[in-house]
């Protein structure tokens, strides 16, 4: 019976997709119930050998990393009926990323959040990397604040909202617990987990105060139309189950020059980033000008993401 | 080489000859440990999606046993300390018994830690040079090191003696009393390590405490006593050939007396630490002992916990109770209960709860997580019993090398 759904939906797909439609453009086309296109990811394929024993990100030489690469598409293919590109950005010389956010502007929207999700093909048990705390006026503290406040107005009287997603902190508790280096920060600040090489353990999980890591309990739950076909190894590309992943500043996005998909999507123009080690660029002038904060402070977690209001 | 087969033959037959009530125990652990089996393989397939663990709650019941568990390997120290330091001879006789509970205690551990991981196939990650260990930065590499360090103690020093008795021979002091000690400041070295797993972390203000190291190290000299005391029990009553002396017991329940109080105290002393300075740091310990904006799941067992261990306390400091079997064997199952429940859930669970950014999201474990459990304990204890059994044959003689 789900076999044959399967197949079915199968077929819809690979039809749909010999189209070659965009993807923002399929997505509107495709007006079909989401829920009947959401196809649970069949168990990973059988054991193979090459795949138990792939090294560390670090330690793949470009051969090596060529044909992962390659079997990570074939997996796609073979699961989704989709062809995916997976690429790896290095990160650029004389380039550090700092994101800044006016708090004074954030309406608490949200779109940050779906458009996070989209981007990162997050699986619905996710949701997204980022959380939108709405905050009642008069602390600072996040956990005075709520996740969950509804109603299509926003923002409401009395409150405030702070999005919190990974701060890509300078001295990370995360990448120091991991008893495998299967997360680390990159020389342009960002912080990524090889995800073909994470255990599972939970710890980087644990050592985290801002909440900003997520496990996959399952294999991750892909709505196929919503497929994110850009990829890239250390961010965006679809996990396996039972590893950890997070907010990577999209960097299949900002290491070619475009912002992260949070920012774009931001109705207000909340969301600021950039290198902030050129002197004229926006983030830079932020840090100089604005009174920034960050989230914590006293933890000497040392984030790369500022906060401050005008 | 041969007669060191002959030796792991004679133990293993030694295995499948026992009494009625020894079969019955092994076929009742037998099966738990099948249908905790069972339970992992249903996770393995599915994931931890079949736990109740969540992004918020991210360690639960497997952690808390593990953390348990560490103590109660660490406690062989026990006796390994009067027997070997100070030649105790009554504490001797039974030294080999202690090491093996230890040994079988971290077998427990590496289980509870394998079950955790979300990616047990990828356990050789973790392997020096193979993999790429993060040592010495994190504290759970340390903890590899040290607990797969500790069983490998625990595996020479009861084998290497066993083996002598076996071939009728005076044991080598140098072949394992280097060992011996070594093993002293590992059983320290495994629990501190273990506590700071959790104190190391600033985000979790319920577990950045200084005394976490202590805390687990005294509640293991009170847990592991009782555990002892109910082994020794179960010897005297059902192992013929083989008494352990009251000395032992008068030493095991000298230590409990002290043990259970002191770790009242530290336990009084945090409550004091969190309540008196009243900061937004409260809050995981107004979860555990009064519950937090109507959410109050561990409260009850909590207290159950602190009850538990007051009243053992309590029969150990009164000689009329702690000397009267008929309550003493009851006391040791009830303090054991009170510093599996305080040191396991009641210590791990409101370290993430409330969540650093403020969500309240409760914890009790699945019934697959349940049976899992179950199956990794029924698994040590058979482990436990099968490995004493024998070596209790050894020790009283009935097993040797015959030429």
């Amino acid at each position: 019976m789900s076999k044959k759904l399967d197949n079915k939906l199968q077929n819809l797909m690979e039809n749909s997709l010999g189209k070659k439609v965009k993807r923002r453009g399929f997505l509107k086309t495709l007006v079909t119930d989401s829920a009947a296109t959401v196809v649970p990811v069949k168990t990973a394929s059988a054991f193979s050998f090459e795949k138990f024993f792939q090294k560390h990100y670090k330690e793949l030489s470009a051969e090596q990393k060529k044909k992962v690469f390659a079997r990570i598409t074939k997996e796609q293919k073979d699961k989704f009926g989709v062809d995916i590109k997976i690429l790896d950005p290095n990160p650029l010389d004389g380039v550090k990323y700092a994101y800044a956010l006016n708090l004074s502007t954030c309406n608490g929207s949200r779109k940050c959040v779906t458009a996070c999700a989209e981007e990162n093909n997050i699986p619905a048990e996710i949701g997204s990397y980022i959380k939108v705390l709405e905050m009642p006026i008069g602390t600072m503290n996040p956990e005075k604040g709520t996740l969950f406040y509804e109603g299509k107005q926003v923002p409401k009287d009395g409150k405030y909202y702070l999005p919190v997603q990974c701060n890509h902190c300078d001295n990370s508790p995360c990448t120091k617990v991991c008893p495998v280096e299967a997360t680390w920060k990159e020389k342009d600040g960002i912080v990524v987990v090889d995800y073909d090489w994470c255990i599972g353990c939970r710890y980087c999980q644990a050592a985290c105060p801002y909440e900003a890591r997520h496990f996959n309990f399952k294999e991750p739950t892909i709505d196929v139309s919503k497929l994110n076909t850009q990829q890239s190894y250390l961010s965006n590309r679809v996990r396996p189950k039972g590893v950890m992943e997070k907010c990577t500043f999209c960097l299949q996005r900002s290491r070619n020059g475009q912002y992260p998909a949070c920012l774009e999507a931001c109705p207000t123009g909340a969301r600021k980033f950039g290198n902030i080690l050129d002197p004229k660029s926006e983030i830079n002038q932020i840090f100089k000008k604005k009174r920034v904060f960050v989230l914590k402070e006293e933890l000497n977690t040392m984030p790369q993401f500022f906060y401050y209001f005008d | 080489m041969i007669t060191y087969f002959e030796f792991l033959k004679s133990m293993l037959l030694s295995v499948f000859k026992g009494s009625k009530i020894y079969f019955k125990w092994i076929g009742i652990l037998l099966f738990i440990t099948f249908a905790g089996l069972v339970s992992y393989i249903q996770q393995l397939d599915q994931g931890l999606v079949v736990t109740n663990l969540t992004d918020e709650v991210s360690w639960g019941a497997y952690i808390a046993n593990f953390t348990f568990l560490v103590g109660v390997a660490a406690a062989a120290v026990l006796l390994v300390i009067p027997a070997y330091v100070y030649k105790n001879k009554a504490v001797k006789e039974v030294v080999l018994i202690g090491e093996i509970l230890a040994f079988c205690a971290i077998v427990m551990c590496l289980l509870f830690i394998m079950v955790d991981m979300g990616r047990p196939d990828r356990f050789w990650h973790v392997i020096p040079f193979l993999g790429r260990l993060n040592f010495p930065q994190s504290i759970l590499a340390w903890d590899v090191i040290v607990l797969n360090g500790y069983l490998v103690l625990n595996m020479h020093i009861p084998g290497y003696l066993l083996y002598k008795y076996y071939m009728g021979q005076k044991p080598t002091t140098k072949y394992y009393l280097p060992f011996v000690f070594i093993s002293i400041f590992w059983a320290v070295s495994i629990h501190t390590v273990t506590a700071f797993l959790y104190s190391g972390l600033g985000g979790r203000g319920f577990w950045n405490s200084a005394i976490l190291a202590p805390r687990f190290l005294v509640s293991a000299f009170a847990a592991g006593p009782l555990l002892l005391m109910v082994v020794f029990f179960a010897i005297n009553k059902w192992y013929p050939n083989f008494r352990v002396k009251e000395e032992v017991f008068t030493l095991l329940k000298k230590i409990a007396t002290f043990a259970f109080p002191l770790n009242l105290f530290l336990l009084f002393c945090e409550v004091f630490k969190e309540f008196y300075t009243d900061s937004v740091h409260v809050a995981s310990a107004e979860y555990l002992f009064f519950g937090l904006h109507g959410n109050h799941m561990l409260v009850p067992y909590m207290w159950m916990a602190v009850f538990c261990s007051v009243g053992t306390a309590v029969v150990f400091l009164v000689p009329k109770f702690r000397d009267n079997k008929k309550i003493l064997i009851p006391t040791c199952f009830v303090g054991f209960i009170g510093i599996w429940i305080e040191k396991g859930m009641g210590l791990i669970i409101p370290g993430f709860i409330p969540s650093p950014l403020g969500s309240i999201v409760e914890y009790t474990p699945s019934v697959n997580e349940i049976f899992v459990c179950l199956g990794i304990w029924s698994f040590g204890a058979l482990l436990f019993t099968v490995m004493a059994k024998t070596a209790l044959g050894i020790l009283s003689g009935k097993i040797r090398h015959t030429n």
